[in-house]
């Protein structure tokens, strides 16, 4: 397979080298320098990677760079374009929603999946569909918290 | 390399308050021991203050940020002394060449100590404005106030940088002008949100795992395949060959850097070693008739005492031990996440034989530590590969590496007995703890006669602190006795135990927790259970009760209450963070978290292989924190994850008749 050496990262063209068999998290973080994507385990069990690829909440250490080339790419450093924070990230805030913050964007950016998914989710359908986040910190019910005082904002991704 | 005297310099005018250690307001510290470090108790500077000829506020502390919020809380500290916005505080935490030696944020001892420090600093400093003020106006000090970042006197008013603009002081104290108190607090005692919280939800904050320096090269390490295993032959010619590789050799330890992660990794794998490996003494299944007979103090088991297992676990702390170290000459300088910056200083010190004052570790707020990052094992590595290779050199570890690699929080077993009268009052009380550790030994209750042993094994596992040390083994042994002996009594739990609990502070968090959770009016359904406990360390009080429901032996924690006091709150909202984090990772170690290990190998280290609290684990949990502005303030990070344990278990009995006496109590589901 050809060399990858354009993605669509945050809305702009960026120039690159890489392996298409590497993965997003390391093109990420290693080639990009968007070091706001976590690695946590590698292994997909944490959630601490997460990206949206075009518009979908996903593990970036298990999808290979080849497979997103021509798709939109956002981190959590194109969420807040201009310095304006998405409506998630201030509902994060606004219910603290974070201890060491290190699973945070990626906990963002998985809220903002479902919330593109399912605009007002009951608690049960959170629970669901952030279980695969980790947060060894135990901000659970904060991060709950928050994506419901989001959905009840009307925010869509 | 700058150092603190020409940071000082550079930091140009205005006034400086330096501060010399004094913990006369730490209240009493619990039963544990200091774990890890060498340096004594600090008689010397602890923290300064400086405000610069533009008003800056800058204060330095060598405590640390891992997620429990102290860099909010010291802020809030100042802030409230020096009468101004949160906002225009910048807070120097953990960076051996600018801050105040500190032994580590371990212990809970930010808010006892550190935080009284911060305050007295910025009282002073305060003191310090009231005097310039006087002196420019030619007022007296009585018609001086301060508020919201200015000093007025009548119609006079001046922010700080007006009164500090040309002067050069300096202030050395020990005590300070009294503290506001706990009544008249307006910032402390407040729900401030976390300070950089912005950085963290843009994830713009550069945690050691996201640094980078000009010429970096990344490294990896060769570890044997098993503890303790000897490097009997090696080839690295492959990995040589590999363009921008280096190897470096240096006895057992073998490492390689490359300029990109990628490359480094395969270079690793493309290293050929036989190791000479160890027999095992023992595994996770027969460690704990291993503890008793490697016990230091032999042997003690009777048969009149219950004995109780507690499994290795693992901080899994989600950011792994990073590290980035650069040498210019014989000076080193080394970004890490840990909670001893200057502990890992001494490390590097020693490793190197270079002194101390040419070693500067810098801690960025790092991800969570719980105990786990007392040590530097990623700088080591990361300064020997750069001082190898003459380059910077970036040390991230893997999850399976920080699994296997760091160290556990111990294993051990816990015998215990007791005897009552027949009105419940406990009168004799018999605890040894093997291995698993000290804190929290003693019993919180009133007991004529006592006997709390804490015997110290041999470890197959690399041992040391977790949040709550073995606050969390001790408590989930005694309250899950103290239900053992309720019951032998008759007695409803929580009657038991408020007939030995002497402590009106113990009290006071007993009768909260059980009032909120509406404990008298509990109804019992098939299927359903409730749990109480309670208990003490490290100046705070404990309360929880838990409700369970068990479904095919598979246990689902329902609700828990917790209350929790610990002296005047300094801020609410992180206080019950604390409290409900806890909670939430308490319940991996009380349900399914454990280490599994044979063959001198850890069998499940990644998170595919072990278990750790998720959002679909959580019960609906609520706390109920107790304000007591008349005590100082204590800690708050660890003692709320030891009630979560033996409440959970006890309402387990309730539910089911089965007394589980082991941690975890359901790796998978309960035998039914």
């Amino acid at each position: 397979m050809a060399r990858i050496t354009e993605l669509d990262v945050n809305g702009s063209r960026r120039r690159l080298d890489a392996d298409p068999d590497r993965t997003l998290l390391s093109v990420l973080r290693d080639d990009l320098d968007l070091t706001g994507t976590k690695y946590g385990c590698g292994e997909g069990q944490c959630a601490a990677c997460t990206v949206l690829i075009d518009g979908v909440a996903t593990r970036s250490c298990l999808t290979k760079v080849g497979s997103v080339a021509g798709k939109r790419i956002v981190t959590i450093e194109g969420l807040a374009p201009e310095g304006k924070l998405h409506p998630v990230q201030e509902a994060f805030l606004d219910a603290g929603a974070m201890q060491c913050g290190w699973c945070t964007p990626g906990m963002i950016l998985g809220a903002v999946g479902l919330l593109h998914r399912n605009a007002n989710p009951s608690e049960a359908e959170i629970v669901s569909g952030m279980n695969g986040h980790i947060c060894r910190c135990g901000t659970y019910p904060q991060v709950v918290s928050a994506i419901r005082s989001a959905a009840k904002k009307g925010v869509r991704a | 390399m700058i150092t603190r005297r020409d940071f000082i310099a550079a930091l140009g005018g205005g006034i400086v308050v330096v501060l010399i250690a004094d913990d006369s307001d730490a209240q009493e510290a619990g039963g544990g021991a200091r774990r890890g470090t060498r340096e004594p108790m600090p008689q010397q500077v602890s923290a300064w203050l400086h405000i610069g000829e533009d008003g800056t506020v800058t204060a330095f502390t060598g405590k640390v940020e891992v997620g429990q919020n102290a860099r909010t809380s010291l802020t809030q500290a100042v802030a409230e002394e020096l009468r101004m916005p949160v906002g225009s505080i910048r807070m120097i935490m953990g960076d051996t060449a600018l801050t105040p030696f500190d032994m580590g944020t371990f212990g809970s001892m930010t808010t006892p100590q550190m935080w009284p420090q911060m305050r007295k600093a910025a009282a002073s400093a305060r003191e310090m404005l009231i005097d310039l003020a006087s002196q420019k106006w030619m007022v007296e000090r009585a018609s001086i106030s301060i508020a919201n970042g200015k000093v007025a006197s009548g119609s006079r008013a001046a922010g700080f940088g007006e009164l500090t603009k040309g002067e050069q002081l300096t202030k050395t104290i020990t005590t300070s002008a009294a503290l506001t108190p706990a009544t008249e607090w307006k910032i402390a005692g407040t729900s401030v949100p976390k300070v950089n919280g912005r950085e963290i939800v843009t994830g713009a904050h550069k945690y050691t795992y996201d640094i980078k320096r000009p010429g970096i090269q990344y490294g990896k390490v060769l570890y044997p395949p098993s503890f303790g295993a000897t490097l009997s032959s090696l080839d690295s010619s492959a990995a040589q060959a590999m363009a921008g590789v280096k190897v470096v050799r240096d006895g057992d330890f073998v490492g390689v850097t490359a300029p990109d992660p990628q490359t480094a990794e395969k270079a690793i794998e493309a290293l050929k070693a036989n190791w000479k490996e160890l027999t095992a003494e023992t595994n996770a299944r027969d460690v704990y008739t291993y503890f008793k007979k490697t016990s230091r103090d032999g042997d003690q088991s009777k048969p009149e005492l219950t004995s109780y297992n507690i499994a290795y676990i693992a901080h899994v702390p989600l950011e792994p031990r990073a590290a980035v170290a650069e040498w210019e000459g014989d000076k080193l300088t080394v970004w890490t996440g840990t909670q001893r910056p200057f502990g890992v200083r001494s490390e590097l010190s020693e490793n190197f034989k270079i002194p101390e004052s040419q070693v500067h570790v810098i801690m960025p707020d790092t991800g969570s530590g719980y105990g786990g990052k007392h040590t530097g094992e990623a700088a080591y590595e990361a300064a020997r590969l750069a001082k190898a290779i003459g380059k910077p050199v970036k040390r991230n570890w893997t999850r399976q590496e920080e699994m296997t690699w760091a160290y556990f929080r111990p294993g051990g077993v816990i015998d215990v007995g007791a005897k009552i009268d027949p009105d419940g009052t406990i009168t004799d009380w018999e605890f040894h703890n093997y291995n698993s550790g000290p804190s929290g030994l003693q019993s919180p209750y009133a007991i004529a006669n006592k006997k709390e042993q804490h015997h110290p094994s041999k470890s197959p596992l690399r041992q040391s602190s977790y949040r709550g040390l073995a606050a969390t083994a001790n408590h989930f042994v005694r309250e899950s006795y103290m239900d053992e002996l309720a019951h032998a009594a008759k007695m409803d739990p929580l009657d038991f135990r408020l007939k030995n609990a002497k402590n009106e502070r113990l009290r006071g968090v007993i009768e909260a927790a059980a009032a909120k959770f509406d404990w008298k009016s509990r109804k019992k359904s098939p299927g359903h259970g409730f749990g109480i406990s309670a208990g003490f360390e490290k100046g705070g009080y404990v309360a929880t009760c838990a409700e369970i429901s068990v479904t095919n032996g598979v246990v689902k924690v329902v609700r828990v209450v917790e209350a929790f006091e610990c002296g005047a709150v300094v801020n609410p909202d992180h206080l019950r963070h604390q409290v409900e984090g806890a909670v939430a990772m308490g319940l991996g170690g009380a349900l399914f978290e454990q280490i599994d290990f044979a063959d001198n190998k850890i069998l499940n280290n990644r998170l595919s292989r072990y278990r750790v609290p998720r959002f679909n684990d959580m019960p609906v949990i609520e706390s109920v924190l107790l304000d007591r502005k008349d005590i100082p303030s204590a800690g708050a990070g660890e003692t709320p994850i030891v009630g979560i344990a033996p409440a959970v278990g006890n309402a387990i009995f309730d539910a089911t008749g089965q007394r589980i006496r082991s941690l975890p109590m359901a790796p998978k589901a309960l035998s039914v």
